[in-house]
């Protein structure tokens, strides 16, 4: 009873894209695969191929992000769909509109898909239940719930480097309580069948239950990182610095940041990921973070060839970038 | 008006009685239980065959809405949907706009009820001015206004010297303060119970404590001020615990519970259902269980509604972003049936914690089907069955997480001083 099957239609296939829990295994590999054909795309002189011709694509970010919009914008352009970018932060809702305002508008104007991103939890779920039913929503995060193409994004590169799920041993460094990040990424570890998904971070910043989410805590880097193969460490906001949460940058980086003496507890060919932007310093010393152990560029360019398949499998399109390539 | 129902099963707690036979009622009071009374020549006859008669119910908490927010709700509205629900008496909390602090505002409600011709409505007055938690009401003007009580409603007594004044205040007006629980601190803009549900969707959570800590001060605080204090919606077990404890020292409080608590759980807003975020939140099943079995054993003696009537757009956003609050009012007497056939309770103890009970916390003199008392009577037929539809709801809110849900228990007829002001 988690109400995430919204996201599919009545054949099980991607309609939104909304939360990765609920997504059964060989979806995802299908989403894997399907952007393993856009990556080439990205490397061409031409880096466009028509599958979202005449497609207009709104950005609706309620909150800020760079990185996030940049991919999903350049993700969208690489598709030939039309893209729409509403900072709506400074726009409809300071001066009154209500959320189902704003959609309402926006229909009126034939997007056909919103890429939403929301600092409440449960906001892309509303706006997918509001919608009219030819149009899509992927799910950009939402407050601390899911950031699903980020986690899809992080699954695809660590492929690229440990091909089998079924023999890892991942560790989550950091702020999981307030990240939607580690949910994300902790639903799909567990449902592509990583046996051992760690979560490490002061107790005040790990959550009582995330057992249930079928992650172990460790309150110890020391113990958490040992033997794993992919140490994927999480931001941590500022304003979290000083608080009832934590003392001080400095501690938690002797703690919790990650340097050469605690990653030598991992394995010798663990790789380093973070989703950005990176903390220097707080919570990754930069020597690792432009190490060769550090796929944290690759995560930014196989974000974009991540989007284009999700894009492109919510609007139902199966033509890989490699069939397109072969027809143009 | 004289008049006569007939062949009913009677069940009045207070009087401990279970009886089937016939109720007679003149000039607005109990006249007679059993045998007709002897030249007595009813000029309304209603047959209770097959049904129950109780006291009408007397409900501790039901938001009208009225003054200052009737585009959710209306006394008239509101005291409708309730009077159709078998509830005689509704207590409606201070937080409305402008707040119950002055003796206007609790005339005015008084002014609208009376217009309605339904169930009768007594507000709670502020306990701090404005609900603030600064300064203290005033009390004893509320109090000779009407006021059955003082709250502070949702809004947190941050200050504990504050709350230790006011209740030496209450205590010295001789005024009993419904307490609501809750540390600001720990809720911390929470809206779900902290838990598996709460992580899993990452919405912001309200711990247990936030709760327990903020009952165990007040209890401490009772114990000192010898303030008469009513907890209001508890919504865990080990809450019901400290409460049996202090009963057991010898402190005189009492509970009531919210009746969406006794039959949802967080898991019910595991789709981000905005109708049942409600506050205090929909707690774990062990919560559930624990607050079923602290209404057995009398550590809770009263079911309220908490009803909150909101309009659709309350609910229609993000989660966090809606109004906390379910529309409850019509389902307040067949849930509270359902913990009979769940087992939990017995009949005579549902239909107290409907009646008497609340009556006594109220300090009514209803409640009860004594010779002599107003005759506020509830009469329903306890194996109808029907199903929740939101748009059929009385009630101006259609905010309710039991949407579709089948109810065993309907109304009939329900007496306000021997009127029938709701008739099936």
């Amino acid at each position: 009873m988690t109400g995430n099957n919204i996201q599919l239609d009545a054949q099980g296939r991607l309609k939104h894209f909304l939360t990765i829990e609920g997504i059964d295994r060989s979806l995802l590999f299908e989403i894997l695969d399907y952007a393993e054909s856009f990556a080439a795309v990205s490397e061409r002189a031409v880096k466009k191929v028509p599958l979202l011709r005449g497609i207009t694509i709104a950005n609706l970010f309620f909150e800020p992000s760079t990185r996030t919009r940049t991919t999903f914008e350049l993700a969208a352009k690489r598709l030939s769909a039309d893209v729409l970018n509403l900072n709506i932060l400074s726009s409809a809702t300071k001066k009154g509109e209500t959320l189902s305002d704003t959609l309402q508008t926006l229909e009126a104007m034939h997007c056909d898909m919103f890429i939403v991103r929301h600092a409440n939890s449960g906001a892309a779920h509303f706006i997918a239940s509001k919608v009219a039913p030819h149009i899509r929503v992927i799910n950009g995060g939402d407050g601390r719930h899911s950031h699903p193409t980020q986690a899809m994004l992080d699954m695809f590169t660590i492929r690229k480097h440990k091909p089998d799920f079924t023999k890892l041993k991942v560790a989550i460094i950091g702020d999981v309580l307030h990240s939607r990040v580690a949910r994300s990424e902790i639903h799909a570890l567990s449902i592509l069948g990583v046996p051992e998904i760690r979560v490490i971070g002061p107790r005040t910043l790990i959550p009582a239950d995330i057992s249930c989410l079928g992650a172990h805590a460790y309150y110890d880097m020391n113990e958490g990182l040992k033997d794993v193969d992919v140490v994927m460490m999480l931001r941590l906001q500022r304003e979290r610095m000083c608080s009832a949460l934590l003392p001080s940058e400095h501690e938690y980086f002797k703690r919790y940041g990650l340097d050469e003496k605690k990653l030598a507890l991992a394995k010798a060919d663990a790789i380093v990921m973070h989703p950005g932007p990176i903390n220097r310093g707080i919570e990754i010393e930069s020597s690792i973070a432009d190490s060769e152990r550090s796929v944290i560029l690759q995560q930014v360019s196989h974000g974009i060839a991540v989007r284009m398949a999700i894009m492109a499998m919510t609007m139902g399109n199966k033509t890989t970038g490699s069939q397109v390539e072969e027809t143009a | 008006m004289r008049l006569k129902i007939s062949n009913g099963r009677i069940i009045d707690p207070a009087n401990n009685i279970d009886q089937t036979g016939s109720l007679f009622i003149d000039k607005g009071k109990i006249l007679a239980i059993g045998r007709s009374p002897k030249g007595f020549k009813p000029q309304r006859e209603i047959n209770a065959s097959n049904k129950i008669v109780c006291p009408g119910l007397i409900d501790l908490c039901a938001r009208l809405r009225e003054p200052g927010e009737e585009y959710k709700a209306t006394i008239a509205s509101e005291t409708t949907a309730a009077a159709a629900s078998g509830i005689t008496s509704i207590c409606c909390p201070p937080d409305t706009i402008p707040v119950i602090d002055t003796p206007a505002v609790a005339e005015l409600i008084f002014q609208h009820a009376a217009n309605s011709q339904k169930s009768k409505v007594f507000p709670l007055g502020a306990l701090t001015h404005g609900l603030k938690g600064e300064t203290l009401a005033e009390m004893h003007a509320l109090k000779s206004a009407g006021c059955i009580g003082v709250s502070n409603a949702y809004a947190p007594i941050v200050d504990t010297e504050v709350l230790r004044r006011a209740l030496e205040y209450a205590a010295t007006c001789e005024i009993t303060v419904h307490l609501y629980c809750e540390d600001d601190y720990l809720r911390n803009n929470g809206v779900a119970h902290e838990g598996p549900v709460s992580t899993r969707l990452g919405l912001p959570a309200i711990p247990e404590t936030a709760e327990t800590v903020a009952v165990s001060r007040a209890l401490l605080l009772v114990e000192q001020t010898g303030a008469r204090v009513h907890f209001c919606r508890i919504s865990t077990a080990r809450s019901i615990e400290l409460l049996a404890e202090a009963r057991a020292r010898g402190l005189d409080v009492t509970a009531d519970v919210g009746i969406a608590h006794l039959h949802l759980t967080d898991m019910d807003i595991s789709s981000f259902n905005t109708d049942c975020y409600v506050l205090p939140p929909l707690r774990s099943q062990r919560d559930k269980d624990g607050l079923r079995a602290g209404l057995a054993n009398g550590t809770i003696t009263a079911i309220c509604s908490d009803h909150q009537p909101h309009e659709s757009d309350a609910k229609s956003a993000p989660f966090s972003m809606t109004e906390p609050g379910a529309s409850t009012i019509e389902m307040l007497l067949p849930l509270s049936l359902q913990l009979v056939r769940d087992k939990n309770l017995t009949l005579q103890q549902a239909v107290a914690a409907l009646t008497s009970a609340p009556a006594k916390i109220a300090g009514f003199d209803t409640g009860n089907l004594s010779i002599g008392s107003p005759a506020d009577v509830c009469i329903f037929d306890p194996e109808s069955s029907w199903i929740v539809e939101t748009d059929a709801l009385l009630s101006a809110g259609k905010n309710t997480p039991f949407a579709s849900w089948e109810m065993t228990g309907k109304v009939t007829h329900t007496l306000v001083d021997g009127n029938i002001i709701y008739k099936l």
